[in-house]
């Protein structure tokens, strides 16, 4: 079987180099059948390695532990589900899933734009060949998921953190989002080197971008609810550079989302555009470096490995070559038309790509440095929370205002008095909540108290929008399916609100406390009452499960029972924290609870979180998931539009 | 024989358009001349304009633009669409 998996590894790297160089001399000299051949064997490279990722899968299930990596990532006792997700619980799998995911997008994209922009997708076929070559090239020669060996009695098994049904979701949706931005980036470059500067580009790469862009905000949601309920220290983002390495590529696609808008209905910003989409894919590139080359100390990355040189040359073969193109194409990418007003809509956009470009810069920089003072000082220096959430609030808070202002300027250019006419509701609502929230305490954070405030601005300018829109256009429903993407950006602007309210509120007034208790002992932390009751011991499939009963009171009353503790697992030889929550849906906040170090005569080393709102960001996912459906959804009107307008090419 | 028959199906994927059509008439890759760019470029034009025709109608009347603002870019869009569909109508 192993045999397999590494020979069809070897056809997809067949296969994608032809599409590299085939395809780049068929669209150079302009053979039709060449470049759909070309085309073809990215769809054939789909079906290879689609061949070695089953070999792989049927291997994990069958825990065959010939293969050094199911030995490596399994045991017989890991329950099946697990099993599959080991397929990217390991550094050969994961990239696997990437090609597999690469070659999916790369084949779906041929499909659907070949006969609308046959130019077009005849340039972007050799670049999704030439990425598709590097992953292929890595799988064959450098880090093989299909080596074998004599097969051990038992297997080291999954690492414990990641036997979590979290795990089965997460990391293949960062993958979606991560390798999805391929798509847009090979459409640039293909637009690029074939001096076709005009929105096809754009048209087909957008949805593409909304794809990926919604898989990687979904991924890092669940990634952080996964942090949150198994990791076991009561956060849910720590500024982990891999967790980072995700947030990156996203900010960057979320400038582009909004960026191309401009270009859509203005003509402008072509350049920025295609450096923004640059930006996204190397930060995805980057992302993926950071979790294989063991350059990070992270829970996420895999150990140090041989892959680190591999991909920085990758990345820096990328950076320069897209930066020379677009340095070459410069003339064919200027603007006719500019920005009319400062204060227009399309200038609300600009700030706020400059505002997220400067803080996905910002965090990069974090990210570097360690590596950067390494390299120059010789050791390595690591910066903290402390500029992080510094940045967050220089940036971040700006932004939560634009999204409130954005939808509340018309187009082209306000004047003052429809300015006053369309501020006034929601400025004043937001300064009435604020003054409220300030009377209550809010003030004992600064930064808390603005970002409410911001909030409830946001959440009135968006409602307001719904209804002035209904009224102008008699229907809700007309007006939503009129201009999808507008009123799902809204909904998803919605969701960062209920984000960032979740945020400000376990962040800026959470309460904490830890202490050792003996059974029958006693903590309090933010009105609750904790008391450790005894301690158990069961036996699971693959592990024993040590838990402590702690019955949770307020007011006097137990209003529930938790029981933190930890898992012993065997076959990996690990211990993993399995914190508690008890959510107070009334109160809208959640009691966490670790059974830090358990001692053998039975006293435990509590820590205890209240984390007000945390569960709006996980609200949050959903709203935001809804948002990117609505923005997703197909347009007929569009659809029929850009026939028409195509159809003058084809003609 | 598996891996063999994968390398088949590969191949044979790969020249489906050489099987599907071995002697065509055409096989030149659609290039867009000058004129079809032209046309294009005109057809964007006039798509950007009649869609800030309709934002302006909405942001007018959601009263986010002023009706001195509203007459005068209505005035200049309108302009550029009527100036767009001129130059895609054909030549007589």
């Amino acid at each position: 079987m192993a045999d397999l998996g590494r020979a069809a590894l070897f056809v997809s790297l067949g296969l994608a180099l032809y599409a590299t160089i085939v395809g780049a001399w068929a669209a150079r000299a302009g053979k039709r059948r060449l470049a759909d051949s070309a085309g073809n064997a990215l769809l054939a490279a789909l079906g290879s390695t689609a061949v070695a990722a089953a070999v792989l899968v049927a291997a994990l299930v069958r825990h065959d532990f010939s293969f050094v990596y199911v030995a490596q990532h399994t045991s017989t006792e890991l329950p099946t589900g697990y099993s599959i997700s080991a397929f990217w619980g390991g550094q050969e799998g994961s990239l696997l899933l990437w090609l597999l995911v690469l070659t999916g997008y790369a084949g779906a994209a041929v499909l659907l734009n070949r006969r609308r922009a046959p130019d077009l997708v005849a340039w972007s076929v050799p670049v999704l060949g030439a990425v598709s070559i590097f992953f292929a090239f890595m799988l064959v020669a450098v880090s093989s998921p299909f080596a074998t060996q004599t097969a051990p009695a038992e297997g080291e098994g999954l690492v414990p953190s990641l036997q979590n049904p979290y795990m089965l979701a997460h990391p293949p949706l960062l993958y979606l989002g991560y390798v999805g931005l391929t798509v847009p980036f090979a459409f640039a470059i293909g637009a690029l080197l074939a001096r076709r500067t005009d929105e096809r580009w754009i048209v087909a790469t957008r949805r593409w971008t909304l794809v990926a862009w919604t898989a990687l905000g979904i991924g890092q949601l669940l990634g952080a609810h996964w942090a949150y309920v198994e990791v076991g220290w009561g956060g849910y983002y720590a500024w982990d550079p891999v967790e980072n390495a995700a947030l990156m590529p996203w900010l960057a696609a979320t400038a582009f989302l909004h960026s191309v808008m401009i270009q859509e209905k203005r003509g402008m910003l072509k350049v920025w555009n295609v450096l923004l989409v640059i930006l996204a894919f190397c930060l995805s590139l980057f992302g993926t470096f950071l979790t294989r080359s063991g350059v990070v100390t992270s829970i996420h990355s895999f150990t140090e490995s041989p892959l680190g040189p591999w991909f920085l040359g990758f990345i820096c073969a990328v950076t320069v070559g897209s930066l020379g193109l677009v340095f070459l194409r410069l003339p064919l990418l200027r603007s006719k038309t500019r920005l009319e007003s400062l204060v227009s809509r399309e200038a609300a956009f600009l700030y706020n790509n400059l505002l997220l470009v400067a803080l996905c810069l910002t965090i990069l920089w974090g990210v570097a440095f360690p590596m950067l003072s390494e390299l120059v000082h010789g050791e390595s220096r690591t910066v903290g929370r402390p500029y992080y959430d510094f940045f967050l609030r220089t940036f971040g808070l700006p932004l939560l205002l634009l999204m409130g202002i954005g939808p509340l300027i018309a187009w082209r250019r306000a004047s003052l008095r429809s300015l006053g006419r369309m501020f006034f509701w929601p400025a004043g609502i937001a300064v009435v909540v604020g003054a409220i929230l300030l009377a209550l305490g809010a003030g004992s954070s600064t930064p808390g108290l603005a970002a409410y405030t911001f909030c409830a601005f946001v959440l009135a300018s968006i409602v307001l929008e719904f209804v002035r829109g209904t009224r102008a256009v008699g229907s809700f429903t007309q007006l939503v399916g009129r201009n999808r993407r507008r009123y799902g950006g809204y909904i998803v602007h919605a969701a960062i609100v209920l984000l960032a309210l979740g945020v400000a509120g376990s962040g800026a007034y959470g309460s904490s406390t830890e202490r050792k208790l003996s059974p029958g002992q006693s903590l309090e932390v933010g009105g609750y009452t904790l008391t450790y009751r005894s301690l158990t011991q069961q036996r699971a499939a693959n592990h024993v499960a040590v838990r402590a009963a702690v019955d949770v009171s307020r007011g006097g009353e137990v209003v529930a029972r938790v029981e933190p503790g930890k898992n012993q697992y065997f076959a990996e030889d690990q211990v993993s924290n399995e914190m508690a929550i008890y959510t107070n849906w009334l109160r809208a906040e959640d009691v966490d609870v670790i059974a830090d170090q358990i001692d053998p005569g039975g006293a435990i080393y509590f820590k205890a979180l209240v984390k007000p709102l945390v569960n709006l960001i996980w609200l949050a996912g959903l709203v935001f998931l809804a948002g990117a459906l609505v923005a997703l959804w197909p347009d007929a009107r569009e659809q029929r539009r850009l026939a028409t307008r195509y159809a003058l090419v084809e003609a | 024989m598996t891996a063999a028959l994968v390398a088949a199906a590969a191949v044979v994927l790969v020249a489906v358009p050489f099987l599907r059509e071995p002697a065509p008439r055409d096989d030149s890759l659609r290039e867009p001349r000058e004129a079809t760019k032209r046309t294009l470029a005109l057809a964007e034009e006039r798509d950007r304009a009649l869609a800030a025709l309709k934002e302006l109608e909405f942001d007018h009347r959601t009263g986010k633009l002023s009706d001195a603002d509203y007459r005068e870019l209505v005035g200049t869009y309108r302009r550029r669409a009527a100036a767009a569909l001129q130059g895609l109508e054909p030549a007589p």
